[in-house]
């Protein structure tokens, strides 16, 4: 019974081959192409550079007027704008306003990448169950893998810089964003849909002035989650070279600098607050109209 | 009335992958049981044949799944039809382009829905200019034209509001307001106040009957309740089980249902309310100082010859006498028919 003793395993010498093809074929697709998907993401990297020297020179107190004037545009609310004040301050007045400006300029290009690709995505996915039944094991995949998995094949592609860091948070982060959109838009009332096409709405006239409006608390929620992702993968970016905040706190991990690494951590919780509390007010405002009551 | 406006020929639906198939075995005699058990489809409309005429209110009803829902919704395609024909003004509906279609919906046909389905997000006065701002009018003639049928169903001052902040009867305001609104010759209403307590339910009866006597628009509803049908309907379809059962004006059902099914349906409703006195008459004629138009309900008649204390009164049709009425013979039409004990009703 040699067959329950030992399981039925490739063997050594037919893994290494495996593992060597694999490897090889990688290493001389990416020496091939590696400079080609460089220059694609060339622009990609001038405007990060660009965005996060403008946060970083910009005077401080601007840039903390302008901070809070986002937080009170998007909240309507001054404990909130007043928090974003103190916050930032905070920060700068502890030594860690550069590399705040570094982790908030990659954060918003992340998010708003994230956007730009997840809310399309999404939409195709909630009109074909096909396509749904495709795109969720992916996400699946994007969510649960290890992120030092995935850093190999990128690093090896595209170095270490600003570029492959961004790709690594847009994979980790992308995947709320385009399950709540989908989600969202398959949620809409069939109702209120089916009224729609009794008018005579195209496909256009259904998508933007009924599915978006009604899916868009859902939306937002992946918004939210999406910015909270990333933000959570500020420091694994750091070990392919993303300059933030994840820098020090990676220092101090390796020193064992208890405090360098509790300040710089608690900074990239002060910026979490903000960013949840601020999209999650505005959300909320988007959704006034549900409050029922006459005469409001 | 012999102008017919939309006309429904051999229409069949059945749900299911196979549905083509089925039609002929619907044909050969299988029923909504026998299909279903039999073949694993569900038959939603069997040979359904409706000649609606122009500028009246068409009721259908029928109990819930009888196939009046799926069948208004062929009307406009919302729901495809397995074969079968509809004409809109001679014109095929089936034979529509997407695009000839969205612009039957968008100019020709409109729609009020049972749970009133309203843009949570608009206010009031954009929610009835929906249909316009899908046409492409522009936005001030759209609200200068929505204002108007705000005005005209009782919600001015709430124009800014948004649905929630509006009680039942108020959102459907609001749908009948937003189906109006496009100008459409004909209006589907599906179930619309179903959903309403019946005080606001008789309300909006009388808004959409007033609506009518100004507007004359070919109005098909679809309900379950025969007090409402009955009060509202210039002609009646009755639906069973996806098959047409009877059809006639309200007079005609009450006073000869085809069978045990409709006989059922009428035996509770206020007969004094739907006939008239010409419905009871007798040739002849009285001598009775009394007379009725023959339009006159019994319900109104038969207080009035309580009151001028006479048995006996006369009909008139454009001021020539055609017929006499008793009072015998009013309460005898009023009464319950016949129980028929015994027989078996079903309604499946």
């Amino acid at each position: 019974m040699e067959l329950f003793d030992e399981f039925p395993s490739l063997g050594r010498a037919g893994l290494r081959d495996m593992k060597k093809g694999i490897d090889f074929a990688f290493r001389d697709f990416s020496r091939a192409n590696g400079e080609a998907i460089e220059s694609f993401f060339d622009p990609l990297m001038f405007f990060m550079v660009w965005f996060e020297n403008l946060l970083i020179e910009a005077p401080w107190p601007l840039m903390i007027l302008i901070f809070a004037s986002l937080a009170w545009l998007g909240a309507r609310s001054i404990p909130i704008a007043i928090g974003t004040i103190v916050s930032f301050f905070a920060i700068g007045w502890f030594g860690m306003w550069e590399d705040t400006m570094a982790t908030v300029a990659i954060i918003s290009v992340a998010t708003f990448l994230c956007i730009g690709l997840g809310i399309p995505l999404g939409i195709l996915m909630s009109r074909s169950n096909r396509l749904q039944a495709v795109i969720t094991p992916v996400l699946d995949v994007m969510q649960t893998i290890p992120s030092f998995v995935y850093l190999i094949p990128v690093v090896m592609l595209l170095g270490i810089g600003k570029v492959p860091g961004l790709i690594a948070v847009c994979i980790y982060a992308l995947p709320p964003i385009v399950r709540l959109t989908n989600l969202g838009i398959r949620l809409v009332d069939k109702d209120v849909l089916e009224a729609a096409a009794a008018f005579g709405s195209s496909y256009r006239q259904k998508l933007f002035d009924v599915q978006m409006p009604l899916a868009l608390p859902n939306i937002f929620a992946g918004v939210n989650q999406t910015i909270m992702m990333a933000l959570a993968m500020v420091v694994i970016a750091s070990m392919i070279g993303v300059k933030g905040l994840g820098v020090p706190v990676l220092r101090a991990v390796s020193n064992q600098y208890l405090a360098l690494g509790m300040m710089n951590g608690l900074a990239i919780v002060a910026l979490a607050v903000i960013f949840d509390r601020v999209s999650q007010a505005y959300g909320k405002r988007l959704q006034k109209h549900r409050q029922g009551g006459h005469g409001v | 009335m012999s102008d017919i406006k939309v006309s429904i020929k051999n229409l069949y639906k059945i749900f299911g992958p196979d549905d083509k198939a089925m039609v002929q075995k619907v044909e050969e005699g299988a029923t909504k049981s026998s299909l279903q058990t039999e073949h694993k489809h569900v038959l939603g409309l069997s040979n359904v044949n409706i000649d609606i005429p122009a500028r009246r209110i068409q009721v259908i009803m029928g109990l819930s799944g009888s196939g009046k829902s799926t069948l208004i919704r062929h009307l406009n395609r919302l729901i495809e039809p397995t074969s079968g024909e509809i004409l809109v003004d001679g014109e095929d509906v089936l034979a529509m382009s997407v695009k000839e279609l969205r612009n039957f919906r968008r100019n020709k046909m409109s729609m009020v829905f049972q749970k009133f389905a309203l843009l949570p997000h608009r206010t009031v006065i954009d929610n009835v200019g929906y249909g316009l701002k899908i046409k492409g009018t522009a936005k001030d003639e759209m609200h200068e034209r929505s204002q108007k049928w705000i005005d005209r169903v009782g919600l001015s001052g709430f124009e800014h509001n948004y649905p929630a902040q509006l009680s039942g009867g108020m959102q459907q305001r609001v749908g009948l307001a937003r189906a109006l609104a496009t100008d459409a010759e004909i209006l589907l209403m599906d179930e619309a106040f179903s959903a309403l307590d019946p005080l606001i339910r008789n309300d909006m009866q009388d808004i959409l009957l007033d609506l009518q006597e100004e507007l004359h628009k070919t109005i098909i509803f679809i309900t379950h309740d025969l007090d409402e049908a009955l009060n509202i309907g210039d002609n009646i379809v009755i639906l069973r089980d996806g098959a047409v059962i009877q059809q006639g004006s309200p007079q005609e059902i009450v006073l000869d249902p085809v069978d045990d099914y409709v006989r059922d349906f009428i035996k509770d409703i206020n007969r004094g309310r739907v006939l008239d006195v010409s419905a009871v008459m007798e040739p002849g004629s009285s001598d009775a100082g009394l007379d009725f138009a023959a339009t006159v309900l019994l319900e109104d008649a038969m207080p009035a010859m309580v009151k001028a204390d006479v048995t006996r009164a006369k009909v008139v049709r454009e001021g020539e006498v055609i017929g006499e009425v008793t009072l015998a013979a009013m309460i005898r039409a009023i009464g319950r028919p016949e129980s028929h004990e015994g027989e078996q009703v079903t309604y499946r």
